[in-house]
């Protein structure tokens, strides 16, 4: 109202005889806002500059202009082939998120998944033209918790699967001989999977094998020659890989962004009851349901040394050498394979593992604090993995190279080394930080980010649980099995593949192997065996 | 208009919606000119009587992209509308109003922490605040007829409404 009334004034001013000279006085002080505007417009062109020369320049340089990231085909609505009849053998929590990752949900799950609002984002998960037509367990409860997933039909193409009948077997060699099974998911104790998948290559059955393959040199051998001279396709329960942010660490190491890499530091850290194995227990603390009449104990020890039925080894097997190697075959596994799939490093020449139950004195064999040290010689690096059950301090897993380290997690930070040869020019200039990132991938964006702000660096350093395709967020197991059942459509190897599971399951044998008998144990690359 | 500011208030008062102005505008010009940016990373932290709002417009799609535009864009259109001095108490207002809203997204109180670095000390009073408060005494000591294009826009309205 005011400037109304004050404009009023000033017009009968103009009005009452005053000249041009006053109007243009006017004009100009209206105008008083555009020099700086002008201003405005120099700083921000000078700004942009500077940003897109510093970003293009770090990017040239590394040669990631040209990167490209794999196009990925994931979410297409199509038929993916022919039906295949899944069989499960095992069906504990492991087999049940296998179902999950597979497209199948108990229908407790549902409705767990219901009141959490998170059910409509598992029904997207693509259709993979598969039916569980098979369920093998020793225990009668998980057996009818497997029973009633397969035939649950909430569940992605649940509208147009085929509803064929699921059958209970009661040995898994039952399943094996049964020509209405097309593949099997092996999720039992570790100390079961050699034999079953050799057993299931013979059959002609294709195979998904949770890890560790095998727990002894001799049943590995036989695997492995049995599955290389059959035409079944393998795959080994290691989803790491599958993640986009994989894929990008990968051109990283192949652009030699990192120079020579010669230290690997791998970790595990976990510190719960949970994580450390002991499972036998309910959240109120009392014990979980199983005993002889619903467990076939016998068939459960399998070829391992007899013992009277036991509750406590039912469930927290990892705990005895007889059924596992712990951290090394339930955590190690995953480093290796995320080491092996980026730099092929294959079977190391030496390993020396050192470590002890420290924390849970409850009796168990498994150390809960290990470290073992793998060399590779003829590579010129090291590896090292250090495993702790009793403290959660995130240490990461760390490519150290002279010119730059990676940390890759489930995102991937790379660090100028401020001891660089091939980054000196650059970092005496400034171009280079040492202490910040150097590059960081972001999976949502797609993009490599080279001048990250401040909270795009926080944001970096933090973790995601899953991976990001196409603009959604997928689960890396659904996309190990995916690719396993394409290879078995469309023929071609599987990234986690018998060669791959071999490598592992020497590197693991004899890291457990050097804790067991505190010796360095060393592989004979002449005569293929451990010595 | 006419001036009733010494010559110093005048030169303060205006250099002060400059000030503010540039500060709006590259902002929203530096939100417009990175495809990445969203307000997701702002509004996740948002902890206080806000939180609620925040949760809803992170949660929806449509929601987030219709505020994120109108962020920018508003951001801008203040911004010019304090560096140019035109429509300059509806842009000194709602710039007012934006600051108080990011304010009491994430405001500096005791007991209230957040995983994102701040810009400096702070306790109840920050500088998102002082901003805010700095506009509300701009838009009640207007400029924008003084030294703005107000000064014409009010002219051709008068001058409309004489014939």
């Amino acid at each position: 109202m005011s400037d109304k009334k004050t404009d009023q004034g000033a017009l009968q001013q103009e009005n009452t005889g005053l000249n041009r000279d006053m109007k243009r006085r006017t004009v100009l002080k209206a105008m008083a806002g555009l020099p700086v505007l002008g201003l405005f417009g120099v700083g921000l062109l000078n700004k942009r500059d500077y940003d897109l020369s510093k970003k293009s320049s770090i990017i040239k340089d590394l040669g990631l202009d040209s990167l490209e990231l794999p196009k990925s085909d994931y979410g297409q609505k199509k038929s993916q082939g022919e039906l295949i009849r899944v069989g499960f053998i095992g069906f504990g929590t492991r087999g049940r998120q296998l179902s999950n990752a597979l497209g199948f949900m108990h229908p407790d799950d549902v409705k767990t998944r219901q009141q959490k609002n998170t059910l409509n984002s598992w029904l997207e998960q693509e259709y993979l033209d598969v039916a569980i037509t098979g369920i093998c367990d020793v225990f009668d409860n998980h057996a009818e918790n497997g029973l009633a997933t397969a035939g649950n039909y909430t569940r992605p193409g649940g509208e147009t699967a085929p509803k064929l009948p699921v059958k209970r077997y009661r040995t898994y060699q039952e399943m094996l001989a049964d020509k209405e099974i097309d593949a099997v998911i092996i999720a039992t104790p570790d100390h079961h999977h050699a034999r079953i998948a050799t057993d299931a290559a013979k059959a002609g059955k294709h195979i998904y094998c949770e890890k560790s393959a095998a727990l002894h040199e001799a049943e590995l051998n036989e695997l492995y020659e049995t599955v290389k001279n059959s035409p079944v396709v393998f795959q080994l329960g290691h989803q790491i890989p599958q993640s986009v942010v994989f894929q990008q660490a990968k051109e990283i190491v192949k652009k030699n962004i990192l120079g020579k890499i010669t230290l690997i530091e791998t970790t595990s850290n976990r510190n719960s009851a949970n994580g450390a194995w002991v499972r036998h227990l309910d959240a109120k603390g009392n014990l979980k349901p199983g005993d002889e009449t619903v467990i076939d104990w016998k068939q459960w020890l399998g070829a391992a040394p007899e013992v009277p039925f036991s509750v406590e080894r039912f469930y927290n097997w990892t705990k005895w050498f007889d059924y596992d190697s712990g951290m090394i075959g339930q955590l190690f596994t995953h480093e290796f394979d995320a080491v092996n799939q980026l730099l092929r490093v294959g079977i190391p020449k030496s390993v020396v593992s050192s470590g002890g139950v420290y924390y849970w004195k409850d009796g168990r064999e498994m150390p809960d604090s290990l470290h073992c040290v793998f060399e590779y010689p003829e590579k010129e690096l090291t590896l090292m993995y250090s495993g702790n059950l009793a403290s959660s301090r995130s240490r990461g897993r760390v490519f150290m190279g002279h010119d730059a380290s990676m940390e890759l997690g489930n995102n991937v930070i790379i660090h100028a080394d401020s001891g660089s040869t091939r980054y000196r020019e650059q970092i005496k200039s400034g171009a280079i930080d040492t202490g910040s990132p150097l590059l960081t991938y972001n999976p949502a964006s797609q993009q490599i980010d080279a001048v990250s702000s401040a909270s795009e660096k926080y944001y970096a350093s933090r973790g995601l649980t899953t991976t990001t395709l196409n603009g959604r967020a997928v689960d890396v197991t659904h996309l190990h099995l995916r690719e396993w059942l394409n290879c078995i459509r469309n023929g071609g190897t599987t990234s986690a593949n018998i060669d791959m599971a071999f490598e592992e399951g020497i590197t693991c044998i004899m890291a457990h192997r050097s804790y067991v008998e505190k010796r360095r144990m060393e592989w004979d690359e002449v005569n293929r065996r451990i010595v | 208009m006419k001036n009733n500011y010494t010559r110093w208030q005048l030169t303060f008062l205006v250099a002060l919606r400059f000030l503010i102005g540039w500060h709006l505008l590259y902002e929203g010009v530096a939100k417009l000119l990175n495809p990445q940016w969203s307000s997701v990373g702002f509004l996740k932290e948002s902890q206080w009587i806000l939180s609620g709002f925040a949760d809803w417009v992170v949660t929806n799609p449509n929601i987030l992209s219709t505020v994120d535009f109108l962020n920018t864009w508003g951001l801008i259109a203040i911004g010019l509308g304090l560096i140019l001095g035109m429509f300059f108490r509806v842009a000194a207002v709602s710039g007012f109003v934006l600051l108080v809203v990011y304010y009491l997204n994430c405001p500096p109180l005791v007991g209230i922490e957040y995983s994102l670095p701040a810009d400096g000390n702070n306790l109840i009073v920050n500088k998102t605040l002082i901003e805010a408060f700095a506009l509300a005494v701009l838009a009640l000591f207007p400029t924008g007829s003084i030294l703005g294009l107000d000064a014409l826009l009010g002219r051709f309205t008068i001058k409309k409404e004489e014939k």
